[in-house]
């Protein structure tokens, strides 16, 4: 059961200004049915350019309803450069608080708000363009999407930016790249925090290290490439270097080179040893005999 | 206000009747039954009674039950045991819509390098016997496959795939634990091998199963530790909830015609009456072979959470396979694996009913679903 706060049940169960606009001067629609909830927000300016009236229909959990509603309220007599300010954060906030893993609910709100405006200032233009690539294929998030929730809500874990954006929430073939934007966007803060200790005791022997490896890409890693309908050998470990070979759709995936290596490394850095790096085989099958869990 | 609880698939209600059964053994009687002395030793008796009651009810012979904490270990240990006693076979076959305390243990082995079949179900959530058939080999060690389906209700012909399995000469396990004491078994006439059932979801309490194991089935045991439970599960036993789950299976034997007659008419009045007053809406799961209890409808257009939480203010209990419910981003796993579309998915809600429910309660649910339908629909940008 969710805890939710008073004013987000008082928002769930009495919803403010439902409805749609009929000749908004803004409108913005996010989300989809396949995604689990959406979002249309309609507006209509006064004639000093504050937003005089503001309405909003949803598909989606409480949270995302009483998100929407209690948007309508906060955004009623601002101006439009006022409105753009709203973060995700505000209007959480402005809830007493979400439930970490319905954050997202609040970032459906501001993003739906950003299309109404870009609509309005865009003379009507319906379409919303994504701006940046493309991280998160199932819930469709682009890198600059999940560049601005890391650095609005100072996130430093992937747990929490799927809590905020969906993004890595279905196969999870994206986290090593938003583990990157992550890094890139917290630099050197993340550095400094203390680093949540998986670091082993002592130095380990080569056996030990090559055990550890292997359990690591039994247990933390090949369990998300399955998921995904992919697989991982491990074919040698030479020093630091750790050799592997990915099997399945993995292969085949254009990505590998950049996204599946580096979740591979980061996992076995993190369980491991910070000094591993990985390289991949292309061409392996000579090796598939290769006898797995040598541990 | 008062509660109409319509969850039962997830817990029951534990029966007075049990209760009053359990009550001795906690200040009173709470000597262990391994004990030299009268005062453990009487205790004994008692759990050999309730041995006797689950028997009677599966229709098997007492020795081929063992006691567990709950359903989840019964599975853990059928499967898991079944293995290490055939460590030459590394083949598992389940289906994708299994309980969690079969695929993940399932997904676990795979990682650990045995080959796990998945099977699918169609779109009404039924398993095709061929495929089973064609995927079973010399290297299987065992197949898992639920006995009803706890979010759909739907109910496998088990008794004809443990035959099959058994003619392959690998060992046959089934999650019963949303089957018993909803509709009648018969382990005497079966082939199957190995059965998990849990006490609380049949009015019995909360922390206590069994692992039905038939004679000549090789397992090893889960638990090390004492001898309790012949050996196969040590642990001292759980004496109250092991006497409770007893009486919960003497009382489910006793009243198991209910659960057909009247728990499947006040299923069946409240599934068709939300049909006709909810317009866009489906039936998840096939209506002919389906438990009497259980009904899993999606609603178009809306979300499940926030119908659960609508129904909640009315003080109705019943629960949703939409993705918001769980925590995860993705809908029901069982739903997504018959193909229900992710639109449907989402607005799923599961009532699932008990002998305690009463018309009443149907009557007044059957009044408010549509005004709860209603008014999301009204903050649905996807209706007109």
């Amino acid at each position: 059961m969710w805890e939710y706060t008073d004013k987000v049940r008082d928002h769930f169960f009495n919803p403010r200004n439902v409805g749609e606009i009929e000749d908004a001067d803004g409108v913005g629609e996010v989300g989809s049915l396949a995604c689990g909830d959406a979002l249309k927000l309609t507006f209509k300016l006064d004639k000093d350019g504050r937003i005089r009236e503001a309405k909003f229909k949803t598909f989606g959990c409480a949270s995302a309803i009483a998100t929407s509603s209690v948007l309508t309220e906060m955004i009623k007599g601002m101006t439009l450069d006022e409105a753009a300010k709203v973060t995700n954060k505000d209007i959480a906030d402005y809830l007493g608080g979400l439930p970490e893993q319905k954050m997202h609910c609040s970032v459906m709100g501001r993003e739906a708000l950003e299309a109404a405006i870009e609509n309005y200032r865009g003379g009507g233009k319906k379409k919303r363009h994504l701006e940046g690539k493309v991280v998160c294929t199932c819930f469709g998030v682009t890198d600059k999407e999940i560049e601005r929730v890391v650095r609005e809500n100072n996130l430093t874990t992937v747990e929490q930016v799927t809590n905020y954006s969906k993004a890595g929430g279905g196969c999870g073939s994206c986290k090593g790249e938003i583990e990157k934007i992550i890094e890139k966007v917290q630099g050197e803060k993340i550095k400094e925090a203390p680093v949540p200790a998986p670091q082993r005791g002592g130095k380990l022997t080569n056996i030990q290290k090559i055990q550890l490896i292997q359990q690591t890409i039994n247990e933390q890693i090949r369990p998300a490439l399955r998921a995904d309908g992919g697989n991982i050998e491990l074919v040698d470990v030479e020093g630091n270097k750790v050799v592997v070979a990915f099997r399945g759709m993995c292969a085949q995936c254009k990505l590998a080179d950049v996204t599946m290596r580096d979740v591979v490394e980061a996992r076995l850095r993190e369980f491991v040893s910070k000094d591993l790096y990985v390289e991949e085989v292309k061409d392996s099958t000579d090796r598939s005999q290769t006898p797995e869990n040598t541990g | 206000m008062k509660t109409i609880y319509f969850d039962n698939n997830a817990t029951t209600r534990v029966a007075d009747e049990v209760f009053e059964e359990m009550k001795p053994y906690f200040c009173g009687l709470y000597g262990n039954p391994s004990s030299m002395h009268t005062f453990g030793g009487q205790i004994g008796r008692k759990i050999r009674e309730a041995r006797e009651r689950v028997a009677g009810l599966l229709g098997c012979d007492p020795g081929e039950i063992i006691f567990t904490s709950c359903g989840t270990e019964s599975d853990n240990a059928a499967i898991k045991g079944a293995l290490a006693a055939l460590p030459h076979k590394r083949k598992v076959i389940t289906t994708r819509v299994e309980h969690p305390a079969v695929l993940s243990v399932c997904r676990d082995l795979q990682n650990q390098g045995y080959t796990v079949v998945e099977l699918a179900v169609d779109k009404q959530g039924r398993l095709d016997p061929a495929e089973l058939e064609e995927r079973i080999d010399d290297d299987t060690a065992i197949v898992t496959i639920m006995y009803a389906n706890n979010e759909t209700g739907v109910i496998f012909p088990i008794e004809k795939i443990a035959k099959l399995v058994a003619d392959r000469g690998a060992v046959f396990h089934t999650d019963a634990v949303q089957a018993v004491g909803k509709i009648p078994l018969n382990l005497s006439k079966s082939s199957i091998d190995l059965l998990s059932l849990s006490g609380h979801k049949l009015h019995g309490p909360k922390g206590v199963g069994v692992l039905y194991v038939r004679k000549g089935t090789r397992l090893s045991p889960f638990m090390l530790g004492g001898h309790q439970e012949a050996g196969r599960r040590a642990g001292t036993e759980n004496v109250p909830g092991i006497i409770g789950l007893g009486k919960a299976c003497e009382l489910a034997a006793k009243h198991i015609d209910e659960e057909s007659t009247k728990v499947k008419s006040l299923r069946d009045k409240l599934e068709s009456a939300i049909m006709k007053s909810c317009p866009d809406c489906r039936i998840n799961g096939d209506t002919k072979n389906r438990l009497p209890n259980t009904a899993n409808i999606s609603f178009e257009y809306i979300e499940g959470e926030a119908i659960l939480l609508m129904l909640d203010k009315f003080g109705i209990c019943a629960s949703s396979g939409s993705a918001c419910t769980s925590g995860s981003l993705e809908p029901s796993h069982v739903l997504r694996a018959m193909g229900v579309p992710f639109t449907a998915a989402h607005g799923s809600i599961r009532f699932s009913l008990s002998r305690y429910n009463t018309e009443d309660e149907v009557d007044y649910t059957i009044q408010k679903m549509p005004e709860i339908v209603n008014r999301l629909r009204e903050l649905s940008p996807f209706v007109c």
